[in-house]
C-alpha cells in the first residue's frame, strides 16, 4: 500500500490548531483505556519502571531497539509534541524531528486509528501519565540499519496509512473487532507471518495470510482464524473472552510473550470490546489448522497410563510422575485450572522450544481482576535433564490426539541455556 | 525508642484464615489495611511445589511448615498446684506459622456446629435442667445464633468451594446428607468427593445398624472451582498430603488458594511478613489501642499507628497477646474472677484400627477430607440425662494419606521393630482402615491459660502457661463413642481389631498428636464478667481491638472449627462495616 500523501497531510491541517487545549476528563480516561488496547506500557516502559518512560530493548533481528520516553516529560519525553506531531509518530512512524521510527513501533497496524481515538491517547499522554525527566537509551544498530532514512522506503513498500472504513454489511460487532484486531490490537505483529523485509504479510482479514501464526522469539504465536477447520474453530466466544481477559479458558491457559499482553493490555478491556475481538475472530475463515480430535485417541493413552505398565525409563513413566498429577492421565486438565494438553496449540507446535521453556521453567498466569489466582506451574529443570524432558515431550506430542515430532536433547539444551538457574530452582526442596 | 511506621487505618495481627477473610471485606470498603505476619511469605508456588510437599520426613514427622517451640512456644500443666513445662517439641497440637497460617497444612473438614452448641448452656439446662451440669464446668452461651450466621455459613462455603451433600435445606431433609445438621439456605457449592473402599464399607455398617451415614464435607475440591472472589481450586487428585502438607495442587482450600491473590489486587491493602506483634499499645485511659508494637525481621521495634486493631493469630497466641497488652483483667480460677485465658478447651478423639487379610485399601489414594460419616451420636441426639455427660462425637471412616512413617498402622501385638515388625509392615501395609470418633471438650474452671511465671521466649517476654487435663465427663462421653464405634467395627468382621480410646482418669498428654483444635482463653459472651469479647467479636474493654479465631468459643464443638472460625469473622467484618465505623465504640452496652 503506498504512501498517500495528501491524506496524510490533511489531518495535519486540521490538528494544528487545537494542540494546546486542555482535554476534559472523559476524553483522558478514553484515551488511558485506548492505550491499554495498544499496549503501549508494555514496550514503553522497564519492570518496576516508571510507566512510559520507556527504556525496554527489543530484540528485533537487527539489534536491540530501545523503548522511548513517551511520558509528557518536555526535556526526555513527547511533551513537546503537537497533535500533529503525536499522530505522525503514532500513525506514521515519523518523530517530531522528522527521522522515522523503527517499525519495532506497530505505526503500521496503528494507522487504522481514527481521529477521535488519536486525540483521546494525545490528551492522555499529555495529561493523564506523570512526566518523567529521564531519557530513555538510545537506539545504536549497526550499519545499514542505523540509516533511518532508509526506512522511508520500507514504509512506502508496506505500511498503511488510511484510517479504518467499517464495512457496512458487517455487524457493528465485526467492525468494532476488526479495528481493535488490525489496529490498536496490533496483533498482526506477532500473529502474522512476517515477509522477506520483516514486514508484516497482511493487515486485514483480505488475505488469508491475516493472524495465521507467527513466531515471538522462540514462543509460537499461534494462527488466530476461528472460522471452520481454523485453529481457533474449537474456542467458543466465551472461551475466547476468558482466555483475554484471565488468559485461561476451559481448555488452556497463557504461557510465553502473550502472558504480558493479558496483563497489560487485554485485561483491562470491556467485555463488549472482547466479545467484538472474539466475533472477529470468530469470521476468519479456517485455515486447515484445527487439530482433528477423537475420543478414541484420547482413550488409547489414557489407557495405557492407566494401565501402569509403562517402561520404568519411558517418556510416560516421566509423564505419571511428573505431570498426571495436575494434567492427569486423561490429559484434559481440568477447566480454567490445569491447561489441557491433548490437543493444546503449544505442545503441538512445529517447534518445541516453548513447550520446553514451561516444563523448564514453568510458567506463571497473571493475576487479572477477574481471576485474580496467579496459577503457576513449577519449574522441573531441576529435576528432568534433557534426554528426560526429550523423552517427556516425545510422548506427550504423540500423547492421545497429538500428532507433533519428536524433541531431542539439543534441542532441550538449547532452551535451557537461555534460562537462569535460579529460575529453574526456585522449586527445589 | 521505636520506630515508628506510617499510620493505618487498620492493623491485622497475623495473616491466616480470620485475618485473609477481615482483610478483603474491609479493603473492599476502602480501609487502609496492614497485614503483619510472624511468619515468612507463603504461595503454593514455590513453597507447596510438586513433588516437595510429598517429603513426610521434612514436612510430617520434622514439621517445617509449623511455628517452630525453640522461638516461642507454651507451657503445659495438668493441675494449679503444678510447675509448667514447655511443649519443646510438637506433639499434642501443630500451631501453623507463616502465611495462611494452620490454614495452609489442615485437611479441609468443614463442618458447621451444631444450632444447640452455640447455646450450649441454655440447650442443657432447658432441656435436661440445670442440676445435670457439674460444679466446675463452665460452658456459655456464644451470644449470636446459628440463624444469625447462617449467611455467613453459606457464603464461607462458597469462598472454599466445599464439596459435599447436604442434609438439611431450609428445614426440609436431603437423602444422603446430614439429617442432624441445622438448615442450611443452599446445597454445597461442589458435589462429594469420589468414594474410597473404607468409605462403602463404613457406609454399609452403618446403614445396617440404622446410622445415617455421608460424605464428610470437604474442602479438597471435587472439581474445579471458582469463587465468589474469583479464585480457583483445581479437582484433587488424592495424592494424599493434606494435613501437615501444603497443598501442590490448589486443590484445598486455604488463605492462598481462597482468597490472598484476590486481597493482593487491592492498592490499600498491604502485608508485611516476618514481624512479630508483641504487644497491641494503649491510649492513657486503656479505653482504645493506638496501634501495636512488633519486631521485625531484623529485630528492630517498630510502633505501627492504627484505628483498628484485629488480632487473628492461632487461637492461645490472640490470648497471649491480650494478657502481654492488658487488655482485660487476666483470669484466675481460684477467685474465679477476671475473664481473659478463661475456659479453654480441646478436642476429645478416639479410634478404632480394622485389619483385613483380604482387602487392600491402597491408603496412599487419600484426601484429608476423603471420609464418611455419621451424625447419629451429636450433641443434639444424646439425652445427657439419661447417658450421665455432655458432650457428642462424629464418626468417621477416613482415609487420609499411606505415607508409611506415621500411618503404618499394624496389628496389635506386633513388634515394634526387627525383623517381626518388617514382616508385620509388608504383611499388613495398605490392609487397614479405621473408624474414629471427633468429639467435643467442656470447659471447666481450672482449665485455662495465663502467662508462665518462669519461661521466657526469644524476646525475653513470658510464654503463655496453659493449665489442663482431661475431666469425668468428657471420658464418659469418649467411652460411650468406644463401646458404638466397636459396635460398627466388628460388624464389618475384621481379621484384628485395634480400638484406642481414652480411659476413664486417663491425663492429658502433649506427645501423640491428636488435633490442632485448641479454643477459648479470649471467648466471646453476653456478660462482660465472664467473657473477653462480646457477640461481634470485640474486646468489652478497648472498643477498637476485634479477636478472631477459636479462642472465641466458650467450649469446644464436637466438629473441626475452621468453617465456625471463618463465618465469625465474617459476621465481625460486617459488624464493623455496618455499624462500627459509622459509630465507633462498644457495638453491645456492657
Amino acid at each position: 500500500m503506498k504512501r498517500n500523501l495528501i491524506m496524510m497531510l490533511l489531518p495535519l491541517a486540521l490538528f494544528a490548531t487545537t494542540a494546546a487545549q486542555a482535554f476534559d476528563k472523559a476524553t483522558i480516561e478514553k484515551g488511558e483505556y485506548l492505550s491499554r488496547a495498544g499496549d503501549c506500557i508494555a514496550c514503553h516502559s522497564i519492570p518496576n519502571g516508571a510507566p512510559f518512560a520507556g527504556g525496554l530493548a527489543i530484540d528485533s533481528p537487527f539489534g536491540k531497539i530501545y523503548s522511548t520516553n513517551i511520558t509528557p516529560s518536555k526535556t526526555a519525553g513527547i511533551g513537546n509534541y503537537t497533535l500533529a506531531q503525536f499522530d505522525a509518530a503514532l500513525r506514521h512512524g515519523k518523530r517530531a524531528d522528522g527521522s522515522n521510527l523503527y517499525p519495532a513501533m506497530p505505526y503500521p497496524d496503528y494507522a487504522i486509528l481514527t481521529a477521535d481515538d488519536v486525540k483521546a491517547l494525545y490528551a492522555y499522554f499529555m495529561e493523564g501519565v506523570a512526566a518523567v525527566d529521564q531519557q530513555a537509551p538510545t537506539t545504536a544498530l549497526s550499519f545499514p540499519f542505523n540509516q533511518r532514512w532508509g526506512i522511508s522506503f520500507w514504509n512506502w513498500m508496506f505500511a498503511n496509512d488510511k484510517a479504518y472504513q467499517p464495512q457496512p454489511s458487517k455487524s457493528d460487532n465485526f467492525n468494532r473487532g476488526a479495528y481493535l484486531v488490525q489496529g490498536l490490537g496490533h496483533c498482526g505483529s506477532c500473529h502474522t507471518p512476517r515477509g522477506i523485509a520483516f514486514q508484516e504479510k497482511s493487515y486485514d482479514e483480505s488475505d488469508a495470510s491475516f493472524l495465521s501464526g507467527g513466531k515471538v522469539g522462540i514462543w509460537q504465536a499461534p494462527s488466530l482464524r476461528g472460522g471452520d477447520k481454523g485453529a481457533l474453530a474449537n474456542w467458543s466466544k466465551a472461551e475466547i473472552i476468558d482466555y483475554l481477559a484471565n488468559g485461561r479458558n476451559n481448555t488452556t491457559a497463557v504461557a510465553g510473550e502473550m502472558t504480558s499482553v493479558i496483563t497489560h493490555s487485554m485485561s483491562y478491556l470491556t467485555q463488549e470490546d472482547l466479545a467484538a475481538i472474539a466475533d472477529y475472530l470468530k469470521s476468519l475463515p479456517g485455515d486447515g489448522k484445527a487439530l482433528a480430535m477423537t475420543a478414541a485417541a484420547t482413550k488409547k493413552t489414557s489407557d495405557e497410563l492407566n494401565s501402569a505398565k509403562v517402561g520404568i525409563n519411558s517418556g510416560a513413566r516421566l509423564y505419571l510422575d511428573n505431570c498426571s498429577a495436575c494434567h492427569f492421565t486423561e490429559g484434559q486438565g481440568a477447566a480454567r485450572v490445569f491447561p489441557k494438553l491433548d490437543g493444546n496449540a503449544l505442545v503441538n507446535d512445529e517447534d518445541p522450544s516453548g513447550l520446553i521453556h514451561v516444563v523448564l521453567a514453568g510458567a506463571r498466569l497473571p493475576s487479572t481482576k477477574g481471576a485474580p489466582e496467579a496459577l503457576a506451574m513449577p519449574a522441573f529443570g531441576w529435576r528432568l535433564n534433557d534426554d528426560e524432558v526429550a523423552q517427556l515431550l516425545t510422548f506427550v506430542r504423540h500423547a492421545w490426539n497429538n500428532q507433533a515430532a519428536a524433541v531431542t536433547a539439543e534441542e532441550v539444551a538449547k532452551v535451557r541455556q537461555t534460562i537462569p538457574q535460579s529460575v529453574m530452582n526456585a522449586t527445589r526442596p | 525508642m521505636s520506630r515508628q511506621e506510617q499510620p493505618v487505618d487498620v492493623v491485622l495481627v497475623g495473616l491466616g484464615w480470620t485475618n485473609a477473610i477481615m482483610g478483603i471485606e474491609l479493603a473492599q470498603e476502602g480501609l487502609n489495611v496492614l497485614a503483619l505476619e510472624r511468619g515468612e511469605d507463603r504461595d503454593t508456588v514455590p513453597d507447596f511445589a510438586y513433588p516437595k510437599m510429598a517429603d513426610e520426613l521434612t514436612y510430617g514427622v520434622r514439621y517445617k511448615l509449623m511455628a517452630k517451640p525453640a522461638k516461642s512456644t507454651i507451657t503445659v500443666r495438668h493441675s494449679l498446684v503444678e510447675t509448667a513445662l514447655p511443649y519443646r517439641h510438637l506433639g499434642s497440637f501443630l500451631p501453623g506459622d507463616g502465611v495462611g497460617g494452620a490454614g495452609t497444612h489442615w485437611n479441609g473438614h468443614t463442618w458447621r456446629p451444631m444450632p444447640e452448641e452455640l447455646h450450649l448452656r441454655s440447650y442443657v439446662e432447658d432441656t435436661f435442667g440445670k442440676n445435670i451440669i457439674p460444679k466446675d464446668m463452665t460452658i456459655q452461651d456464644y451470644g449470636v445464633s446459628y440463624e444469625e450466621l447462617e449467611p455467613h455459613f453459606d457464603f464461607f462455603d462458597k469462598v472454599l468451594g466445599v464439596s459435599g451433600k447436604a442434609g438439611n435445606i431450609n428445614g426440609k431433609i436431603q437423602e444422603g446428607g446430614n439429617p442432624f445438621e441445622g438448615p442450611r439456605s443452599s446445597e454445597y457449592p461442589l458435589p462429594p468427593l469420589k468414594r474410597t473402599l473404607n468409605d462403602t464399607m463404613f457406609s454399609d455398617a452403618a446403614k445396617a445398624q440404622g446410622l445415617h451415614p455421608f460424605p464428610l464435607p470437604s474442602s479438597n475440591a471435587s472439581e474445579a472451582y471458582t469463587n465468589p472472589y474469583g479464585m480457583q481450586l483445581g479437582p484433587c487428585n488424592f495424592c494424599g498430603f493434606c494435613e501437615r502438607y501444603g497443598c501442590i495442587n490448589y486443590s484445598k482450600a486455604s488463605p492462598q488458594t481462597s482468597i490472598l491473590g484476590a486481597l493482593k489486587q487491592h492498592k490499600n491493602f498491604a502485608y508485611r511478613t516476618g514481624c512479630e506483634v508483641i504487644k497491641v499499645n494503649l491510649s492513657d485511659d486503656k479505653k482504645t489501642a493506638t496501634g501495636v508494637t512488633y519486631i521485625d525481621g531484623n529485630g528492630e521495634e517498630v510502633f505501627q499507628p492504627a484505628k483498628l486493631v484485629v488480632v487473628g493469630t492461632f487461637a492461645y497466641n490472640n490470648v497471649r497477646l491480650l494478657l502481654l497488652s492488658g487488655i482485660g483483667q487476666p483470669y484466675d480460677p481460684v477467685s474465679n474472677t477476671g475473664t481473659v485465658g478463661r475456659n479453654y478447651a480441646y478436642q476429645m478423639m478416639g479410634g478404632a484400627t480394622l485389619f483385613f487379610k483380604d482387602k487392600v485399601f491402597n491408603p496412599f489414594i487419600g484426601a484429608g477430607s476423603n471420609a464418611t460419616t455419621v451424625d447419629d451420636f451429636a450433641i443434639n441426639q444424646i439425652d445427657f440425662a439419661k447417658e450421665g455427660f455432655i458432650g457428642g462425637s462424629y464418626l468417621l471412616a477416613a482415609q487420609t494419606n499411606g505415607q508409611p512413617i506415621h500411618s503404618l498402622p499394624l496389628p496389635p501385638g506386633t513388634p515394634s521393630w526387627g525383623a517381626g515388625w518388617k514382616k508385620a509392615a509388608k504383611d499388613y501395609y495398605g490392609h487397614s482402615m479405621s473408624i474414629s470418633s471427633h468429639g467435643s471438650n467442656m470447659s471447666y474452671r481450672d482449665c485455662y491459660l495465663s502467662l508462665d511465671p518462669n519461661y521466657k521466649d526469644d524476646h525475653g517476654l513470658p510464654l503463655l502457661r496453659l493449665t489442663f487435663d482431661w475431666k469425668e465427663n468428657d471420658l464418659r462421653m469418649t467411652q460411650f463413642m468406644k463401646h458404638k464405634v466397636t459396635a460398627l467395627a466388628k460388624g464389618l468382621n475384621p481379621d484384628f481389631l485395634k480400638v484406642s480410646f481414652k480411659d476413664i482418669g486417663t491425663h492429658y498428654d502433649v506427645r501423640p498428636y491428636q488435633t490442632t483444635h485448641n479454643v477459648g482463653g479470649a471467648i466471646m459472651g453476653t456478660d462482660p464478667k465472664t467473657s473477653v469479647l462480646n457477640r461481634y467479636q470485640q474486646s468489652w474493654d478497648v472498643h477498637n481491638v476485634f479477636v478472631l479465631g477459636s479462642s472465641s468459643f466458650p467450649q469446644n464443638l464436637q466438629y473441626n472449627p475452621t468453617m465456625l472460625v471463618g463465618a465469625l469473622a465474617y459476621w465481625s467484618a460486617k459488624a464493623i462495616k455496618e455499624q462500627y465505623l459509622k459509630h465507633p465504640g462498644p457495638l453491645v452496652q456492657a
